[in-house]
């Protein structure tokens, strides 16, 4: 017999769960409107190979941007992510460079044979950009990608990338196009925070950047956990706690030398946050790096936990699970002592 | 220009050329000692047919912008594609006997990156015919000539994914695809009928969209006019063959043989096979 949740307390206020498009940020935060299709249709007015493909979704992946400059370079496959990815396999053998997009979950779950075989396997190139990565929904486990940068980086030949925000995600979109083969990019959609344009920033397919130093902890980050763990590092400094913070965007392959070069700086805890399971991602990544490098430092995770996440509103869901700017700045303090 | 046109008055006939991708099938079979030997024989009519008759291709230049396209869904009828790409000289003959064997160029299972001429890593079944309608998509972009044909077998019909690729192919109104479902009614755990059943494939295909023809797939004369009518018929719709073969064909005890997916060859019977084929040498 399934173990049903317990009723709620009905006396209790509550959040409700965000609509599926909603933005990720927070009250009063500086935003720009759908970077990802901006950039796209910047990039294709400089490229004619660049085409749009996507699953139903082009509305919740901003590709209906694109969609609206250059119809007759985009092509709805209908609610079918299998179909996508192989016929976008098909496109790029004949010397088109498709950007793919539908939901992290179905890219990564649903259509993963389809990616690995026709797309990974013969090195075809084609940029699969997905909306809702990690836990960016209130859906519960059909929309929340805990997973897909374990399974994207556990497949050959795929460069993966988790970027924090608009301003990166601008900067991501020709930097892929520019990379010859397979890439999987995280996406976040619709009114995107604005963080690194105030850090002199620019992204490079494979490098990871310092965008604060601190003596007492190394945040190495990626994706909206980057600007967490600014945001954190901030609140720190007022305890006078002095946090670093390593974007690390290309989970892989990974900037090896510059994750060394940090981590092995001693006398500070290491802390990775990613938006994302603690099983198979940066955090992992990074350990494994460091173990086999003999560089031994203290090393503490925050990741979504190895468990089906409850649906709700995103802020509770954040706090929960201990991605929240408040759970980052309890957890370093707690670890800390 | 179409290779049919390029051929010399003594060029070998299509019966021989199906008799040439036989031989070279078994004789792969035999260095290997197993393999899908009972669908590439059923199968070599219709590649003999594609090679020698309907596609264009230079064998010279596997990779030649204005080839039709060719792609192998089922990859383990590689053994098939192989003694065909072998007899339309793309691959050298001497390689065939390294057929599944270390660093060979002929894996038992067709993969794209391996094999001059083989277009897609197949071997996950049902991939094919998504891949041919981004490749008759792209083509149509380039306004090119060129044709997509892609073989699958009836066991692929249990995929989901292959009746994804199937609507849209009929959306995008691809009549630049050949699609060709080999009917052996046989798949892993048995007769495909059995297995999930798929009939009346021609009535389902129809109202999918498809110009649909079904052929005795080991009748040459019918897969050449199946082959012609699918390339000059103007409806703008893809073009599906459904060809029904039999499984061995050619090789008498091959075809009675109880038939299994992955059947069984005892090393002696490969000479026997040879022989076999040989006594109805066209």
């Amino acid at each position: 017999m399934k173990t049903m949740r317990p009723a709620p307390d009905l006396s209790k206020p509550r959040l409700t769960t965000s609509a599926m498009i909603a933005s990720i940020a927070s009250e009063g935060q500086r935003t720009a409107p759908a970077p990802f299709g901006h950039a796209l249709v910047e990039l294709a007015r400089q490229r004619a190979d660049v085409i749009g493909m996507t699953a139903d979704l082009g509305k919740y992946t901003d590709l209906h941007i694109f969609a609206k400059e250059f119809p007759d370079r985009h092509y709805q496959m209908g609610m079918a992510e299998q179909l996508l990815f192989g016929a976008a396999s098909g496109l790029a053998a004949e010397g088109f460079m498709p950007f793919a997009t539908t939901y992290a979950v179905f890219a990564s779950r649903r259509a993963y044979d389809f990616i690995h075989q026709t797309i990974a396997e013969e090195d075809r190139n084609v940029k699969i950009a997905c909306a809702l990565p990690g836990l960016t929904s209130g859906y519960g486990p059909s929309h929340q990608a805990a997973e897909d940068l374990a399974l994207f980086r556990a497949m050959p030949n795929m460069t993966v990338i988790d970027p924090c925000d608009a301003h990166e995600i601008a900067q991501v979109v020709p930097a892929i196009a520019a990379h010859q083969g397979p890439v999987y990019m995280r996406l976040l959609r619709g009114q995107v925070p604005l963080v690194l344009d105030e850090y002199d920033y620019k992204f490079e397919l494979g490098k990871a950047r310092l965008l604060r130093d601190g003596r007492d902890v190394l945040m190495i980050s990626s994706g909206l956990m980057t600007m967490r763990a600014l945001e954190a590092a901030a609140a720190l400094s007022d305890d006078r706690v002095h946090v670093a913070v390593l974007h690390v965007p290309t989970i892989k392959p990974l900037d090896t030398e510059t994750i060394l070069r940090e981590a092995g700086r001693s006398g500070r805890l290491v802390v990775v946050a990613e938006n994302h399971t603690v099983i198979g991602g940066l955090g992992e990544a990074v350990a494994g790096l460091l173990m086999r490098s003999g560089v031994h430092v203290p090393f503490r995770q925050i990741g979504l936990p190895d468990a089906f996440l409850d649906a709700g509103a995103l802020p509770t869901l954040h706090d929960r699970y201990g991605l929240s700017r408040s759970e980052v700045v309890r957890q370093v303090k707690e670890w800390l002592g | 220009m179409d290779t049919a046109t390029t051929l010399r008055v003594n060029a070998p006939t299509l019966a021989q050329r199906a008799y040439n991708i036989r031989r070279n099938a078994i004789r792969m079979g035999e260095v290997q000692g197993q393999g899908y030997i009972a669908q590439a024989l059923d199968i070599s009519d219709v590649l003999a047919v594609a090679y020698f008759h309907a596609m264009r291709y230079r064998p010279e230049d596997p990779d030649w912008e204005e080839r039709d396209r060719f792609l192998l869904s089922n990859g383990h009828y590689a053994i098939a594609l192989y003694a065909a790409l072998i007899e339309a000289g793309i691959i050298p003959e001497a390689e065939l006997e390294t057929y599944g064997s270390d660093d060979s160029r002929l894996p038992m299972s067709g993969m794209a990156s391996y094999t001059p001429g083989m277009e897609m890593s197949g071997g996950s079944l049902g991939l094919g015919l998504s891949i041919a309608v981004g490749m008759g998509l792209g083509l149509k972009r380039k306004n090119s000539s060129s044709r997509v044909y892609t073989l699958f077998s009836d066991g692929e019909l249990d995929e989901g994914s292959v009746w994804e690729a199937i609507s849209s192919a009929s959306h995008y109104r691809l009549d630049n695809l050949i699609a060709i479902v080999d009917v052996n009614n046989q798949q892993a755990d048995g007769p495909s009928r059995q297995v999930m059943g798929f009939e009346p494939l021609v009535a389902r295909l129809e109202a999918f969209g498809w110009f649909v023809q079904r052929v005795d797939g080991n009748d040459l004369d019918a897969v050449v006019a199946a082959f012609d009518t699918a390339r000059t018929h103007e409806a703008p719709k893809p073009r599906m063959i459904v060809a029904d073969t039999l499984m061995g064909k050619g090789v008498p005890f091959l075809e009675q043989r109880e038939k299994n997916h992955f059947i069984r060859v005892e090393p002696h019977e490969w000479q026997l096979a040879l022989a076999a084929l040989d006594a109805g040498r066209p």
